[in-house]
């Protein structure tokens, strides 16, 4: 049966497009959905943390969340800082010093920690990158990925079906 | 596909067509250009607290990724200050259409053609970016080398040979305006047919004929032939993102190379400005050192050998699933309209930590742009450690889940059949998963 234009059109339109529409709203659930936290008791750990021309030893740092950590951090070269992306946490060290705070790692994720001092050329990439529990945003963006993946093949093999339909 | 020519409103038709709005805003990015070259030589050597390095890398580049190129394609050519100088000499004065001006007006030599050359400064500019992006000293020689360079050029070569065969910048935007919603095309092909003297072509600073205009990748935007043309004939239109990418368009061996080394560039990047390795970006740093060689060595082997080899491997893949007789060169020149969308979105990705974490210097620059302790505005002082906040890396998951969405779609489409396109969504995957991880791993 041919529709009249103008449903026809609309009707086409919806059609070409719902693979879209199916994308962002799946996108969306796998971006907002729970996932199972970790069930590790928080511990008090003692981090030392050595800031040497643009790097950090350790860069990489793992830990439980609702852990108390207490940072250790030692400048060896010239003055250095500690920032960690999403807490209100900061130290400054002077050369051969070491100064220490505590927070709790109240806020799950991967968050970087960056030299807040003017420290040379490549201070503004002076990163470090603290695991507070499971990296859930890494695993929702693989889930991410591969919806993109199903939702292209859906949306080019849309296309024939559509120009059958209205036929 | 859907179009909205601009030039069927008369405002915007006067804006574009008259050589005055595009002429102030390019003098202000030449001035612009010139005060960045001052304060990068005579500023600060502390990078974040000089204008030069601020503006170029974070504010500029940011700009072109973020908002020119996905919003404009071209659009950055079209008030480029670089040729502007040569521009003015080829033709005899400021606010001159092509013509008879000064130079030898020699054709650029055949062997040099395409983007290789582009693609060459992107990879040097990825070599010695650790030192580019944070010596302002060594900015301004590069943007001097630069504009040098194309002022030379455009005394010996026609047109905008610097812009269309070396510019690394031209080659970035060239090869990501294919997927701009920005084109210029003719209204109506008979037209153009019937007229004789093709004036259009012989205005046209890019050497484009607006007939002829398949892809928007060599059309810098410029607007030279809405201007000369006597039937009003150029649409400069908004089209769907993505519209120079399908089976219907052709593309060059260069833009897969191309491609690929913005593909391989971006991972370096991303592990060398974003990733926790301090040693990899000391190694970047220490220019002619042995731990630079090393890395210059492991940068190159991605960018040359293992990104095409994989390229190369899906490619031969994809045409031994299907049955159609092809040349490999052909067809790893069709595919790299694959290589548009998944570098674009991985470019934006990898921009928006950058950006979030960096755009706390731009404000104090202008309020101190020597770093000589001036306050002009206000915000000497108010620099703050820039972070990445939870809104900016889901920007960044979804941004790479677009690119390969959108990527995979390209490939499908340009295949036969869904069996042939499985290779290069791989590749794009797997691109794409290791994108992933050095972002938000």
């Amino acid at each position: 049966m041919k529709l009249p234009l103008p449903i026809s059109n609309l009707i086409t339109f919806f059609l070409q497009w719902i693979w879209l529409f199916v994308f962002v709203l799946s996108g969306l659930l796998i971006l907002i959905a729970p996932l199972p936290q970790s069930s590790r008791t928080p511990q008090k750990r003692l981090i030392r943390i050595e800031a040497s021309s643009f790097q950090f030893t350790p860069g990489q740092i793992h830990i439980n969340p609702n852990d108390e950590v207490t940072v250790e951090l030692v400048s060896m070269d010239v003055v250095h800082g500690l920032s960690l992306d999403g807490y209100d946490f900061e130290l400054k060290a002077d050369p051969g010093q070491t100064v220490s705070a505590t927070f709790v790692a109240d806020k799950a994720g991967v968050f970087r920690f960056r030299c807040s001092v003017a420290c040379g050329n490549l201070h503004p990439f002076m990163i470090g990158k603290l695991q507070i529990g499971p990296n859930q945003l890494i695993i929702r963006g693989i889930a991410l990925l591969i919806l993109s993946i199903v939702t292209a093949f859906y949306s080019v093999r849309q296309i024939p079906q559509l120009q059958t339909r209205l036929a | 596909m859907v179009r909205l020519d601009l030039t069927r409103y008369p405002w915007a038709l006067s804006i574009l067509r008259n050589r005055w709005p595009q002429f102030l805003l390019r003098a202000v990015t030449l001035a612009g250009f010139v005060f960045t070259i001052l304060t990068g030589l005579f500023g600060s050597v502390v990078g974040s607290h000089n204008f030069a390095i601020i503006f170029v890398w974070i504010a500029w580049w940011t700009a072109l990724k973020l908002f020119f190129i996905p919003f404009g394609g071209r659009s950055w050519c079209s008030i480029c200050p670089i040729p502007m100088p040569g521009e003015w000499l080829q033709n005899g004065g400021i606010l001159m259409p092509r013509g008879k001006g000064f130079g030898l007006n020699k054709r650029w030599p055949k062997a040099l053609r395409g983007s290789w050359l582009q693609a060459g400064g992107f990879l040097l500019i990825g070599l010695f970016g650790a030192l580019t992006l944070t010596s302002a000293s060594v900015t301004a020689f590069v943007l001097l080398f630069i504009i040098v360079l194309a002022f030379v050029l455009s005394l010996v070569f026609e047109r905008r040979s610097f812009c269309n065969y070396l510019c690394p910048i031209g080659g970035f935007t060239g090869l990501y305006a294919q997927a701009g919603p920005v084109e210029v095309r003719v209204k109506d092909a008979e037209v153009c047919a019937s007229h004789a003297e093709k004036t259009c072509y012989t205005a046209c600073p890019w050497g484009q004929f607006p007939l002829a205009l398949k892809s928007s990748a060599n059309c810098g935007l410029c607007m030279e032939c809405l201007r000369v043309c006597p039937s009003d004939n150029i649409a400069v239109n908004l089209r769907p993102w993505g519209s120079d990418l399908g089976p219907k368009t052709k593309h060059r061996l260069d833009e897969a190379f191309l491609g690929l080394i913005m593909l391989a560039s971006v991972l370096v990047d991303s592990a060398v400005f974003l990733g926790p390795w301090g040693q990899i970006k000391s190694a970047a740093y220490a220019i002619g050192s042995t731990p630079w060689f090393i890395f210059a060595g492991v940068f190159l082997f991605a960018a040359l050998v293992i990104l095409p080899g994989l390229y190369a491997g899906a490619v031969k893949l994809s045409m031994l699933m299907g049955s159609s007789r092809t040349t490999l060169r052909k067809s790893l020149a069709k595919y790299s309209q694959v290589l548009v969308p998944l570098g674009l979105m991985a470019w934006i990705a990898f921009t928006i930590s950058f950006a979030f974490a960096k755009f706390s210097y731009v404000l104090p620059v202008i309020s101190d742009p020597l770093g000589w302790g001036w306050n002009l505005i206000g915000y000497s002082n108010s620099a703050w450690v820039g972070q990445s906040t939870s809104i900016s890396l889901l920007l960044q998951v979804v941004m790479l889940a677009v690119g390969l969405a959108w990527s995979s779609r390209v490939a499908l489409r340009v295949s036969g059949t869904h069996r042939q396109a499985l290779p290069l969504v791989t590749f794009s995957g797997i691109f794409s998963f290791s994108m992933l991880w050095l972002l938000i791993g």
